[in-house]
């Protein structure tokens, strides 16, 4: 292993310029929030004739109603577009890096409200099931961004990911379905990843081979298997092993009462409060606890971690096989969580997203939640095509997630700065 | 605490690193384990730190026998270590990285960063280690860098102390405050075992001195009753050349033309800032300064392996300012790089492949797109011989050479062009000494031959036996420029950023640089 | 790729035999150390005993039979051998050769076509996969992870069947277009991903991989547009392409192995040379090691990561155009499947030499033939043989592990393909 050279840059000790480099980066956000208010002013706003109406529906199933909106789409432009400008101008005259990215989320969020109020115009959109919809999509992919966090900051880049997923959801389902409980399904789901975090961690911490070679063939492995078993197993006793109940929503008392953002956010399945739990967790453990700091230590810079005797070895071994349990889990609501039968290749290629979602929230778990609500809400986009008139053929919404994923990795939204000895293996001498 | 190794022996296959040790370090004292590049201190470190295992021979503490499975084990039993290559995370703050392995924390793992703080704030005032707790790492100079280390040792409440070559990155000043804190150390009943090279730290700093050479202790030695030519002979086992043999230069006109240059790192930060400079034709400039302060970069620059962002590289007519490399390498820029490892060399290709890493796409190497792999057969056995690189073949892959080989053949590479200007940064870091006169002597050659040659080096001592002038770079500007007998203290302040331009010139008896200084 | 490190001394071998040992003794030496045919072919023994695991633990009747393990110890054995045998054996007599189908040529004179028909097949899925591994090969000698064979094999598909049905010439003039054409849309297709690492260091990893997904839409989106649908059909097929485009058959229309094996082997066989002598594919090589020194010596590190992707996507594209202009004639969404993916396997199979892929692609051809055999005739399912192909890979890409197994001593397969070296952010 290379040890990393600490020569420092002169010039980056002094406090203002230090500041300056992530200020650099906020006034980029600022430009970018800028452009989209010019976007939506002149694309939504006046690019629409002034009579233009658009409908949100935001009627819940179970959840209370609340009537319709209907908005004049120029002037909800206008008014977003003025909201995002005010953003844009906040970044840009701010003097320290704090809070930017919430901010600049919110300017993201103004944008999205008024494309849509665009693309709907004329139209009635259910806005509500939109927003579950995204949060539904995004769901696996935090876990799956929480499982590729976990083993990337202890320096073991995990691409399985995807095969994860794929282990999870069939024997989540098929558990599930099997002993009709669906909380053992979840326990499954977790040690079928579990199992495959612990076969990347066996193959490239015990005989050094490579971490990306490995990961892709544990998908392909974890492709052939399921498929394999779904043809041999469950289809021959698809009413057993195939069929199992769905969690259903469970609605948190009063907080699911609130007008939109309940039924959001409060009434929901249990993998969506578990995802939240976690992501809590997760980055507490990691930046608040010694646990953390070793676990970074160790993906940083593994040898200095072992002078101070750490094991280097144990603590990727533990965080590549827990990485793969919560991938497990997040397979799970593929199946249990959502639609209930397993079906050969469903995960369609979201563990990939997710770990863009990863590398997109730069390594830390509530950017990679930012990175996987806006993967869901380009997902869910597509389940609302036939009701919007964006002028798009389908297929190129539905390239729109990876499109996005290839911008982000390009370091179209500011360059990002993996964990400095991940995917490197890590040997004594 | 009393420290003995007694009979240790650590085999890499054939290679026998350390050939039965023996070393006592008493408790207060200030052992120097003195050896050349290659001679096994490392490893013997290594294997005392937990970090390797001996094959053969026993570690007593107090006389009790001990085994230590990892590093771990090491620190508990008082053993506290500033590598070379410092052990710290960049991203991380200084407290994280003091306590890195010790953390306090409060209920259910939660670290207590104020105890952290109060902690190091103690250890600092009592040793006068001046770090700030709450800085990053990765912004700190390279002294403090060092600080942090040995207070990461201390903190684990270290008895003994290795200091392996704790000074290679330090200007004159920093070394000297550097000795102060390790004999305050030794004075409060910590030993210090100080590894190093450098014949003139061991006399200013040592108690007692143990020398070893090609993985056997030669010798050992009372600092006051041993001198700088008895104690190089004994490392290196002949008596060695005491002085760079070179004739006074003779400067044809300018080659190498630098105006202004400004160089912006990947993150906006600039790492070299207006720097002015001029290279004749048969004359060697040296460029002086702690690691890290812009010669890097300038060198690249010259190179053309980096783009300035302002101001022109000109060399003859030639300019270079936004050239390829490939143009630098056409137009006659010769370029030993710092790294030889990552820079120079494809360590898992032939020697011979890495002779022509340059012209492998030019007569008589190839031919339309095809390689004449019987030519650089050919090519690679006679530059073995003509440049001394020891090897059995030139099929030989050039990660199974020596340091001392392996820049041979970067060496041999880049002087079979025809060479206008020679840049050689950092030459003969990690070199045997038969090697550095080896490298030495060829830059004297070329600059003989009427190249401009501009030499990179942090270590003052060749700076001072090179240069023919010696330019100072502090914080990517060029502090001045000075003749070698500008002496040693002058350009140590310079190199701290400090010009004193009413220095009285030193007196005419400035100590020959030897090439001991060096080694 | 990192660099490797200086302290990784080469495993060296045990001192061989004696020159004038007898072969035997040198027989035993061989098959007994962990040299790189000795891996590849435990991989292959490693990766059956897994798949014969799967059928046992999934076929009911053995299930039942290894039930009475303790009462009927030879029945269990008898069902288990029994149940492998025909499945092991549909897979070879579906990819290799039918020893009661050559029985009945033999004694009547007739059916040769028959006999020949599981060798044609296995053939006709090698050809691809020769083509797209060593593609991906190229890639992996110089550090480059093209996990994009999907996209640049629809890409090259897609320009292929344009020119297929867009341009009339003689078969002369036409069939080279089209092949040209497949090379250039995979180039184009790898060009993406070259020109992202090159200018902003994007991983090639991530970007291929959703490049492979932008494609499939392209296709799911062209294929409901004129030109490409074919006219008054409402499914999402493409025209095909005139006969002057296609590649033709080596040995009559009963057989469908086409030119376009010969095209593959000469690929492959140009690729060696590449690899071996020619000044772009020593770049390549040195680019892929240390692109660090690459540059010290004055290459375009950046230059050769553009090219290396256009070509490696050429090379996949031309595996698009080898099914298309050999076998299916036209377009259909979700073309090429898995092809992509299992030139991966393949080259690593390789070990990323062209003559390893061709006989990594004829391995993993008559599983995937044979396969579709197994499925009808037994009712394995055919996607055992993926996983049956995912277990040779994780053996090949671990010799270590296939040493430890077998308990083989060291040697020259113990060096491991290593090029990762994180996200390039």
């Amino acid at each position: 292993m290379s040890t990393v050279d600490l020569t420092p840059v002169e010039g980056v000790e002094l406090a203002p310029e230090g500041r300056l480099v992530s200020l650099g980066r906020v006034r980029g956000m600022g430009v970018f929030l800028a452009v989209l208010a010019v976007t939506t002013l002149v694309a939504f706003g006046f690019g629409v004739p002034s009579g233009e109406h658009a409908i949100f529906l935001l009627s819940g199933p179970p959840a209370l109603n609340v009537s319709p909106l209907t908005m004049s789409v120029r002037w909800v432009a206008v008014a977003l577009a003025i909201g995002c400008a005010a953003l844009a101008a906040l970044l840009l005259l701010r003097r320290s890096a704090r809070g930017s990215y919430l901010i600049f989320s919110l300017g993201v969020v103004l944008f999205l409200w008024a494309f849509l109020a665009w693309a709907a115009r004329g139209a009635a959109l259910n806005l509500l099931q939109m927003l579950v919809g995204t949060l539904v999509y995004a769901t696996p992919l935090v876990y799956g961004s929480l499982s590729g966090i976990m083993c990337e900051r202890s320096g073991v880049v995990n691409i399985a990911i995807e095969g994860q997923f794929l282990a999870g959801a069939f024997l989540g389902a098929m558990i599930g379905s099997a002993s009709g409980n669906l909380w053992l399904g979840v326990l499954a789901g977790a040690v079928a990843g579990g199992l495959f975090g612990a076969l990347l961690a066996f193959l490239a911490l015990r005989y050094g081979a490579d971490q990306i070679i490995v990961g892709v063939v544990i998908v392909a492995f974890c492709t052939g298997l399921t498929n394999f078993l779904t043809e041999q197993v469950l289809t021959p006793d698809q009413s057993t092993l195939n069929s199992p109940q769905t969690f259903s929503p469970l609605a948190i008392p009063l907080l699911s009462k609130i007008p939109i953002l309940g039924p959001v956010l409060f009434d929901q399945n249990v993998f969506l409060y578990g995802a939240a739990i976690l992501l809590v967790m997760v980055h507490v453990a990691l930046f608040k606890t010694r646990w953390g700091l070793r676990v970074r230590a160790v993906g940083e810079h593994p040898r200095a971690a072992e002078t101070v005797g750490i094991h280097v070895l144990s603590v990727r071994y533990r965080n590549v096989i827990l990485g793969g349990v919560i991938a497990g889990i997040g397979g799970a609501s593929f199946t249990i969580g959502s639609i209930g039968e397993f079906s050969a290749g469903m995960t369609a290629g979201l563990g990939y997203v997710a770990l863009a979602a990863m590398i997109f929230g730069r390594w830390r778990p509530f950017g990679a939640l930012g990175a996987a609500v806006l993967f869901g809400f380009a997902l869910s986009l597509q389940s609302y095509l036939a009701v919007l008139n964006v002028g798009i053929p389908s297929p190129f919404l539905s390239m729109a997630p990876y499109v996005i994923t290839i911008a982000v990795v390009s370091g179209l939204v500011g360059r990002v700065r993996p964990p400095a000895a991940d995917g490197v293996p890590y040997s004594r001498d | 605490m009393k420290l003995e190794l007694a009979g240790i022996t650590k085999r890499f296959g054939a290679l026998v690193a350390n050939d039965h040790i023996d070393l006592t370090v008493e408790p207060g004292e200030i052992h120097c384990l003195l050896g050349e590049n290659g001679a096994g201190k490392s490893t013997l470190m290594n294997v005392l730190f937990g970090l390797l295992h001996a094959d053969e021979g026993e570690i007593r503490i107090d006389g009790e026998p001990v085994r230590f499975a990892d590093p771990g084990d090491a620190v508990r039993r008082g053993i506290g270590m500033v590598h070379q290559h410092f052990m710290l995370v960049p991203v991380f703050s200084v407290a994280e990285n003091v306590v890195l392995g010790f953390e306090p924390t409060r209920a259910a793992g939660f670290l207590d960063h104020r105890k952290a703080r109060s902690d190091i704030s103690r250890l600092s005032k009592e040793f006068g280690l001046e770090v700030d707790p709450d800085a990053l790492v990765e912004h700190l100079p390279v002294g403090a860098q060092q600080r942090v280390e040995i207070l990461k040792a201390l903190i684990r409440d270290a008895k003994v102390l290795i200091l392996d070559e704790p000074t290679a990155v330090l200007t004159p000043q920093e070394i000297e405050a550097l000795f102060r804190i390790m004999r305050s150390l030794a004075a409060a009943g910590r030993s210090i075992l100080f590894i190093t090279h450098k014949l003139k730290e061991v006399l200013a700093v040592a108690d007692r001195i143990t020398v070893m050479r090609l993985g056997k202790v030669v010798g050992a030695a009372d600092p006051s009753a041993i001198d700088e030519a008895e104690l190089a002979a004994m490392m290196v086992g002949r008596s060695v050349e005491l002085v760079v043999r070179k004739e006074p230069p003779k400067p044809g006109p300018v080659v190498l033309e630098l105006r202004g240059v400004r160089i912006v790192d990947a993150r906006g930060i600039a790492v070299v800032d207006g720097v002015d400079l001029e290279v004749r034709a048969g004359e060697i400039l040296a460029l002086a300064g702690v690691q890290g302060n812009g010669q890097t970069e300038l060198a690249e620059a010259v190179c053309a392996l980096r783009n300035p962002e302002a101001g022109t590289i000109r060399i003859d007519a030639i300019d270079l300012t936004r050239a390829t490399p490939k143009a630098a390498l056409r137009a006659g820029v010769a370029n030993v790089p710092e790294d030889r490892q990552v820079d120079g060399l494809v360590l898992g290709m032939s020697i011979a492949d890495n002779l022509v890493l340059d012209l492998f796409d030019r007569t008589p190497f190839a031919r339309h797109g095809a390689r004449d792999l019987a030519r650089v057969a050919a090519d690679g056995e006679t530059k073995l011989a003509e440049f001394d690189i020891r090897a059995p073949s030139a099929r030989e892959a050039v990660g199974n050479l020596s340091g001392g080989n392996q820049q041979k053949v970067v060496v041999a590479r880049e002087l079979s062009r025809p060479v206008k200007v020679l840049v050689a940064s950092q030459p003969t870091r990690g070199l045997d000494v038969g090697s550095i006169e080896y490298v030495h002597r060829r830059i004297i050659e070329e600059r003989d031959r009427g190249a401009a040659v501009l030499l990179v080096s942090s270590e003052l001592d060749e700076v001072l036996a090179l240069g023919d002038r010696i330019a100072v770079m502090y914080r990517g500007r060029v502090v001045g420029t000075v003749a070698p007998s500008a002496g040693r203290d002058r350009i140590g302040l310079m190199m701290a950023g400090i010009e004193p331009p009413d220095l009285p010139p030193p007196d005419g008896d400035q100590p020959p640089v030897t090439n001991l200084d060096l080694i | 790729m990192s660099a490797t490190s200086p302290a990784e001394a080469p495993e060296r071998p045990a001192a061989p035999p004696p020159a004038g040992a007898p072969a035997w003794r040198r027989f035993v030496r061989f098959v007994t150390e962990a040299n790189v045919a000795m891996v590849t072919l435990l991989a292959v023994v490693g990766g059956l005993f897994v798949g014969a695991i799967l059928i046992v633990v999934t076929t009911p009747a053995t299930l039942h039979a290894w039930g009475e393990l303790g009462s009927h110890p030879g029945r269990t054995f008898s069902v288990t051998f029994q149940t492998l045998g025909n499945a092991y054996g549909a897979l070879f007599v579906g990819s290799v050769i039918s020893p009661s189908a050559l029985g009945h040529a033999i004694s009547s004179g007739q059916g040769w076509t028959g006999v020949f028909t599981p060798i044609s097949e296995t053939l006709v899925s090698a050809t691809p996969l020769i083509l797209a591994g060593t593609g991906v090969a190229l890639g992996f000698s110089t550090g480059v992870f093209n996990i994009g064979g999907q996209g640049q094999l629809i890409a090259g598909a897609l320009a292929a069947t344009y020119v297929g049905f867009g341009v009339h010439a003689p078969i002369g003039i036409h069939l080279p277009l089209v092949i040209l054409a497949g090379a250039a849309g995979g180039a184009v297709a790898g060009f993406i991903p070259g020109i992202l690492k090159a200018r902003t260091g994007a991983h090639e990893v991530i970007v291929t991989i959703m490049l492979n997904y932008i494609f499939l839409y392209l296709l799911e989106y062209l294929l409901t547009t004129q030109p490409l649908q074919k006219p008054n059909q409402s499914n999402s097929i493409s025209r095909s392409i005139s006969s002057t485009g296609q590649l033709p058959h080596l040995f009559g229309s009963g057989l469908r192995v086409n030119l376009g094996l010969i095209v593959a082997l000469a690929v492959a066989a140009g690729a060696s040379w590449f690899m071996r002598r020619s000044t772009l594919g020593f770049q390549f090589k040195v680019i892929g090691a240390n692109p660090a020194a690459g540059r010290t010596a004055g290459m375009d590190a950046r230059r050769a990561t553009i090219l290396v992707l256009m070509i490696s996507g050429a090379l996949v594209g031309m595996a698009g155009m080898s099914t298309l202009a050999g076998t299916d004639f036209f377009l259909s969404t979700g073309y090429g499947g898995n092809t992509g993916f299992n030139a991966i396997t393949v080259a690593l199979l390789g070990r990323n030499r062209p003559l390893g892929v061709v006989l990594g692609s004829l391995l993993f051809a008559a599983l995937s033939t044979g396969g579709r055999y197994m499925q009808a005739s037994t009712g394995v399912p055919i996607d055992l043989t993926s996983v049956i192909q995912a277990v040779i890979v994780f053996m090949v890409a671990t010799p270590a592990l296939v040493r430890e197994i077998f308990r083989l001593r060291e040697a020259g397969a113990g060096k491991i393909l290593l090029f990762t070296k994180g996200w390039g952010g």
